[in-house]
């Protein structure tokens, strides 16, 4: 028995005016039914364009230059428009930051709830409409029967996410991604949508990537977190471990950043420096510019994502590797990594 | 829903109240005394003294617009000076040509429009896309009566295939049809040019939109997407543009009619102005302003139905 979702050596490159550049490289983890893998990062790092291609939902300009996506042994990447419209919604499903603007003002939830019962289950109607009240009332929302008819504008914002969940919900996924659902929320409201989720992954059994930006949320949902920086995967543990003893100076600067609760945009901004965008070409570690550990090797060579003790643990940091064995992982990750830097 | 109307309707009679009296106004203190021309050149003076006693020209001009509008209350429009034909009749007998042209016209400006638009924003910087934005901005500058001229020349006087003038068939024969066309393309294609303007940014806009990306996650078909999900909001800000497209619309009946020699509100309006027809003007402006107006209401109410966001509660 494999894992839910296996991603291997994702690269996702963008076309853009001036050049190809590419956004995410070498990306690589996976996550078994029941277990919340939360990607991590700061703004840019990633993240979404990440979850996206699980999705198959990358923008026009963007596509996964190399790497799989398996979902429940069956390759993902290479599908068909076609073929990923019918996963889409139905084995995976995707919640996204902005509820205000998620959902389509000029229809009413329930007909948004019942769309995707009525195309992936050719539900009828009447089937359909007594499972969007089922749904509303399993995420919380008073007044189901009357809240069908509701138009989204007539809901607040935290119930409007309810509305997100409920539709990923409805044809029970096996995989649910949520990109910072909770982001645009106050904390009251934020916590609660928080609860309800971790309810429902319960008790639908599903595998769940959540990507937040946000330290607190992963210490109250994550199983198991992944730090992304400028499109390079530098951290995975389980999520006392890394929590506990962070091996990556990032990892370890967001430990240490509290989000201004007070300004969404500006997210973790307690390390100092600014994130490269993808265009920038760094030699050695992407993060050296910022980092307050960085050695002369960490401006020349890329270090290789290395595991740390156990399965499902590595850190992608020369500090680690001067750590443990640098003579072998030192000659390996650079031929590795030339192999890969074409 | 109804109570919104009925204010409307309530403020539309105090807007003709208040554009009667502009009109009558105006009338009376622009230069031209209508007695002059109803009796002629030859006509002495005790003469047009009796023309003026019987038209009730020589009381005062409040009393002659309250005389007016009791006039109206009874549905009594006066009578034509220039023939002495009652305005309610003459205005009976042109209205269903001026309607005929513009309902025709703003179908032929909708439908090609909204496809050139549609098809412009699906297949963005395609040579269809460029080919239908060059012609919305070439549609918006040439003058109806040029367009009017051309089309005349090259489909009525050289090939032939379409009548050169009139509207006097009924529209649903094949006579009739033919007389609508080219009409309809001279008076529609700069609103045809607007409307595809707007419902390509707008549907351009639309795709990119938060909603439609939650669409396309529920695995919704990419047809439905556009045509369910994408279009009906895209609409919204081309109904508007319908809305304050008509009235530009309306205004252009007028030179359309002229070009085509159509027997319309338009033409009415033009000869009455220059015999100083008091009674034909009033009663032409008044009828093109309720058209307006209604024509606005009707926008309105097709908002609501489109975007629930609007009540008018
Ligand atoms: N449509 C696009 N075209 C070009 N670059 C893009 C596009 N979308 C995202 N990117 C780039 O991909 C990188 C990662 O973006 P994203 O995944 O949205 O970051 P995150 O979600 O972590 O904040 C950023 O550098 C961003 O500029
Ligand atoms: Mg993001």
């Amino acid at each position: 028995m494999g894992n839910l979702l296996e991603v291997n050596d994702l690269t996702i490159k963008f076309r853009t005016a001036k050049a190809t550049s590419t956004a995410v490289r070498n990306v690589s983890f996976s996550l078994e039914a029941g277990e919340t893998l939360c990607i991590v990062g700061e703004s840019g790092s990633g993240k979404s364009i990440t979850s996206l291609s699980l999705m198959g939902l990358l923008p026009e300009n963007g596509e996964v230059s190399n790497g799989s996506i398996r979902l429940n042994g069956e390759e993902l990447v290479g599908k068909t428009e076609e073929e990923l419209r019918k996963i889409r919604g139905n084995e995976i499903s995707m919640i996204f930051q902005e509820p205000m603007t998620a959902l389509n003002p000029v229809f009413t939830v329930g007909y948004q709830i019942q769309e995707p019962l009525r195309i992936h289950k050719r539900m009828s109607k009447q089937e359909a409409t007594v499972k969007s009240v089922e749904l509303l009332k399993q995420v919380g929302i008073p007044n189901p029967k009357e809240k069908i008819h509701q138009y989204p504008h007539e809901l607040s914002g935290g119930m409007r996410q309810r509305v997100m969940i409920a539709m990923a919900l409805a044809c029970e996924p096996s995989l649910l991604i949520a990109d910072e659902p909770t982001t645009a929320l106050d904390v009251t409201i934020q916590a609660q949508i928080l609860d309800i989720m971790d309810d429902l992954k319960e008790e639908f059994g599903m595998g769940v990537v959540f990507v937040t930006h946000d330290m607190g949320v992963v210490a109250e949902i994550a199983d198991r977190v992944m730090v992304m920086y400028a499109g390079d995967v530098i951290e995975v543990n389980d999520v006392q471990t890394l929590f506990e003893d962070p091996k990556h100076p990032y990892t370890k600067g967001l430990l240490g950043a509290v989000p201004n609760v007070d300004d969404e945009t500006q997210e973790m901004k307690v390390i100092p420096g600014s994130m490269p965008s993808m265009e920038d070409d760094i030699p050695g570690c992407r993060f050296h510019p910022r980092c307050p550990m960085a050695m002369d090797i960490c401006k020349e060579k890329k270090p290789a994502l290395i595991d740390v003790g156990k399965e499902n643990a590595a850190v992608r940091c020369w500090l680690q590797e001067v750590d443990t064995n640098a003579d072998t992982t030192i000659a390996a990750s650079g031929g590795f990594e030339n192999v890969l830097s074409d | 829903m109804i109570s919104f109307i009925i204010r409307r309707m309530g403020q539309l009679v105090l807007l003709l109240l208040g554009i009667s009296f502009i009109v009558f106004m105006s009338m009376h203190i622009a230069p031209g005394d209508p007695a002059t021309i109803i009796g002629g050149p030859t006509a002495k003076e005790s003469d047009l003294e009796a023309i003026r006693e019987d038209l009730g020209l020589n009381k005062p001009v409040f009393v002659q617009y309250v005389d007016y509008l009791k006039g109206i209350l009874q549905g009594d429009f006066g009578y034509s000076y220039q023939n002495s034909q009652p305005v309610g009749e003459a205005i009976a007998t042109r209205l269903p040509n001026t309607i005929k042209l513009a309902v025709s016209s703003m179908i032929v400006a909708i439908i090609i429009g909204l496809i050139a638009g549609m098809i412009s924003a699906m297949k963005q910087n395609s040579w269809l896309d460029v080919t239908s934005t060059t012609f919305a901005l070439v549609g918006v500058s040439i003058p109806n009566f040029w367009l009017g001229a051309m089309l005349i020349l090259v489909f009525a006087v050289n090939l032939q295939w379409l009548p050169v003038s009139g509207l006097s068939e009924p529209f649903y024969t094949m006579d009739g049809m033919k007389q609508l066309v080219l009409p309809s393309i001279t008076l529609g294609t700069a609103s045809a040019a607007i409307i595809a303007r707007m419902s390509r940014s707008s549907m351009l806009e639309v795709v990119k939109s938060d909603y439609i990306r939650t669409a396309k996650a529920k695995g919704v078909k990419h047809k439905t997407v556009i045509w369910v999900h994408a279009l009906r909001n895209a609409l919204i800000p081309v109904i508007t543009v319908v809305g304050i497209n008509f009235g530009a619309l309306l205004g252009g009946t007028i030179i359309t009619e002229q070009v085509f020699a159509i027997n319309g509100i338009g033409r009415l309006m033009i000869d009455a102005i220059a015999a100083r027809d008091f009674p034909m003007v009033q009663a032409t402006v008044l009828l093109v302003a309720s058209i307006f107006v209604i024509i606005n209401l009707i926008v309105d109410i097709i908002y609501v139905k489109v975007d629930p966001r609007i009540s008018y509660e």
